[in-house]
């Protein structure tokens, strides 16, 4: 059945370009792709501006021929690094999407032991495993553009696909959470004895988890010129253990070029 | 008929994760039919290790992102059985009012966008927006609903905020809640003419008998902790987990499989059905019987319509819970936490099947073990017996190549299963 092509739609009188886009997944949850069909509200809006080829997760066609590759999870493992060169090769403008993507994420964790045949075994025992260190997209095929986020923030894609779409620049925020912390006005998580890394962490997310009163873990990474020194000696002020201080900064691998 | 031909495909498509089929006929024969798990393994039971207790909920929840919340639930309970901590009644329904719109949220996902499309010859749920324009708003509606009622109770749709060991962080303005017991009202019709356009698909016919597994109500439908049972009469507690599941490797798969009476057994939405069914409010057992449903039920592909009766059960108890916490006055949404060293386990019934997480702890409460089984870890070698029983079946009857292929594809699709968790 042949079905209508969509009205092409206009941004202040000249027709949208419509671009072509790919969704593939790597080691990861998942949850960032489910996260874009997740805003009912939007979807339609959302589709109407892009023509989606590959979304293996949700239709059976797929296709190489595609602009932008949103890329989501971390590589682990030989046949992902060959999957993930094709799809850089395919696209022009290749997406690191959520915060497995960019820094590697929870997956990252089990690097910092010293011995990985240990973690295997953890495991599986005796059972032979292929898996190796977890590296973060860019640590593999060159990125233009990351979305942060644990899980992302579909509103922060759609602007970005829209800004794709209308030719416009893409600004990722400089600031961090606690800004929009505070903006918010929530009751500060120090106050309430509760660990949080909103002073150094990257904002765009509009302080999610301090809005539900649970301490940011920092999955968006620092921010720009982050003081993750200063903030280390304040959370032990605060009476937090070196150790809950490490392990929020270690939790989704956005800190470990910078602490 | 002496037929010949071959299935291969690779990376699935409409389930959540990387699995592959291979079917293999030779001459009518069946020579080879492999259900085949080839997702990377993420290493969660490692990554744990040496933690402080409080990182457990946040990072296992991230093992899955369809069931984030069940899986946070499971870890929470896990943490609470072993630091002896009993959630009071106010967080007991807030947290099972959130694990229904998990539910709710999941299922209507598989039903309406993952499964739906091949029962009416489409590749994904996209054409359908011109097709079904109607079915899909509608789903997409029920869909917002739950994912709403999740972001009020839980913080998040995904990947909770609010949930921790000991309560909840911060609690729902009961305005919020009465609005969404009349929304959660108005969508039940939305779900009966789900139910009318499911009963008038034709489910394929086809049965293998196999075990069922899933918690067992006391005096109502089971979703948080319990005791366990089997459709063979297995009866065990939720922290004898490891007897239930058994779990070994095999080449094919890197995710482990399990056992427990035969060579494979099922969990997931039929299972619950099948060992709960009196539980089920009567609204539900309604549709279901609509469909012709008697437990003990073997045909795989009624997980679709079992997953479509537990949609009407879990929005009619959501208003229950709804009513009931709205009568009394909200108290402290969260409990003191005092770690001791010890082991717990927690079972939680997540939309795939039941899901179990174990933690061992030091007298300080730093996790010094942990372990995961997943539901659709657990379904695996059921889903590899029962595809070569189909395959088996339709290859005498002699079917074409792309029809094994759908009907295969089809089968693996019922299970919805969630690949990526199971290797997690």
């Amino acid at each position: 059945m042949k079905t209508k092509e969509p009205e092409a739609k206009t941004y202040l009188g000249v027709p949208l370009y419509r671009p072509k886009v790919a969704f593939f997944e790597f080691s990861s949850c998942e949850g960032c792709q489910l996260q874009l069909v997740n805003n009912e509200s939007t979807l339609l809006d959302f589709l109407s501006l892009v023509e989606v080829v590959n979304f293996r997760e949700a239709m059976t066609e797929k296709s190489d021929d595609y602009t932008i590759a949103f890329v989501e999870g971390s590589i682990t493992r030989g046949d992902e690094v060959e999957r993930l060169k094709k799809i850089r090769k395919n696209a022009k403008i290749l997406v690191a999407m959520g915060s497995c993507a960019c820094f590697g994420g929870v997956n990252q964790l089990k690097n910092r032991f010293k011995n990985f045949d240990w973690v295997k075994k953890q495991v599986y025992g005796k059972h032979p495993i292929d898996s190796g260190l977890v590296r973060a997209v860019e640590d593999v095929v060159p990125v233009d553009l990351r979305i942060y986020g644990c899980p992302i923030k579909k509103e922060e894609v759609e602007k970005i696909v829209l800004h794709v779409a209308l030719g416009k620049s893409i600004d990722i925020p400089k600031h961090p959470v606690c800004m929009e912390c505070k903006a918010n006005e929530n009751i500060c998580l120090f106050d309430l004895g509760e660990p949080c890394l909103g002073p150094i962490t990257r904002a765009g997310c509009d302080s999610w988890c301090p809005n539900n009163r649970a301490g940011c873990w920092g999955c968006r990474g620092p921010a720009e010129d982050a003081n993750v020194e200063y903030m280390k000696k304040i959370m032990k002020e605060k009476g937090f253990s070196e150790q809950t201080i490490m392990e929020r900064l270690d939790c989704f691998g956005g800190f470990k070029k910078v602490k | 008929m002496k037929k010949t031909l071959n299935v291969n495909v690779k990376h699935l498509s409409r389930v959540e994760g990387h699995g592959n089929i291979n079917i293999k006929i030779r001459n009518g024969k069946l020579m080879e039919a492999q259900w085949e798990v080839i997702e990377t393994p993420r290493f969660f039971e490692a990554m744990l290790v040496g933690k402080n207790w409080d990182n457990a909920p946040w990072i296992t929840g991230r093992i899955c992102g369809i069931c984030s919340i069940g899986h946070t639930l499971a870890s929470i309970r896990a943490v609470e059985n072993a630091f002896k901590i009993v959630p009071d009644e106010q967080t007991t329904k807030l947290r099972l009012l959130l694990k229904h719109m998990e539910t709710l949220q999941s299922h209507s996902l598989h039903l309406c966008f993952l499964a739906l499309p091949d029962f009416v010859n489409a590749g994904s749920v996209f054409p359908l927006i011109k097709s079904h324009e109607d079915v899909v708003l509608r789903a997409a509606r029920i869909k917002g609903l739950a994912n709403d009622i999740c972001d009020c109770v839980g913080g998040r749709r995904l990947h909770p905020t609010r949930t921790v060991v000991g309560g909840f962080t911060k609690l729902p303005a009961k305005e919020e809640l009465s609005v969404f017991s009349e929304r959660l009202k108005s969508i039940v019709n939305d779900l009966l003419l789900l139910a009318e356009l499911f009963s008038g698909l034709k489910l394929p016919a086809f049965a293998r008998e196999t075990e069922f597994v899933s918690l067992k109500g006391k005096d109502s439908y089971p979703f948080i902790g319990g005791d366990v049972v089997s459709s063979d009469g297995v009866h065990m507690r939720e922290q004898d987990y490891k007897k239930l599941t058994n779990e070994y490797m095999v080449p094919q798969s890197t995710a482990k499989w399990c056992r427990l009476s035969r060579k494979s057994f099922a969990v997931g939405a039929l299972a619950r059905l099948n060992n709960n069914f009196e539980f089920l409010h009567p609204v539900a057992k309604d549709i279901a019987r609509r469909f012709d449903f008697v437990p003990v039920n073997h045909n795989p592909f009624m997980n679709n319509i079992a997953q479509l009766v537990e949609c009407v059960h879990v929005v009619m108890d959501s208003v229950r819970l709804i009513d009931e916490l709205l009568s009394s006055p909200f108290k402290e949404p969260r409990q003191e936490v005092k770690p001791r060293s010890g082991v717990g386990v927690g079972a939680v019934e997540v939309p795939r099947g039941i899901l179990y997480h174990c933690y061992e702890f030091d007298d300080k409460g730093k996790i010094v073990r942990s372990d995961c089984v997943i539901p659709t870890g657990q379904n695996h070698a059921n889903i590899q017996h029962d595809l070569e029983a189909l395959a088996g079946e339709f290859a005498v009857k002699g079917k074409a190549d792309k029809e094994i292929e759908l009907l295969a594809s089809m089968l693996v699709r019922a299970y919805d299963p969630c690949i990526s968790c199971s290797v997690h």
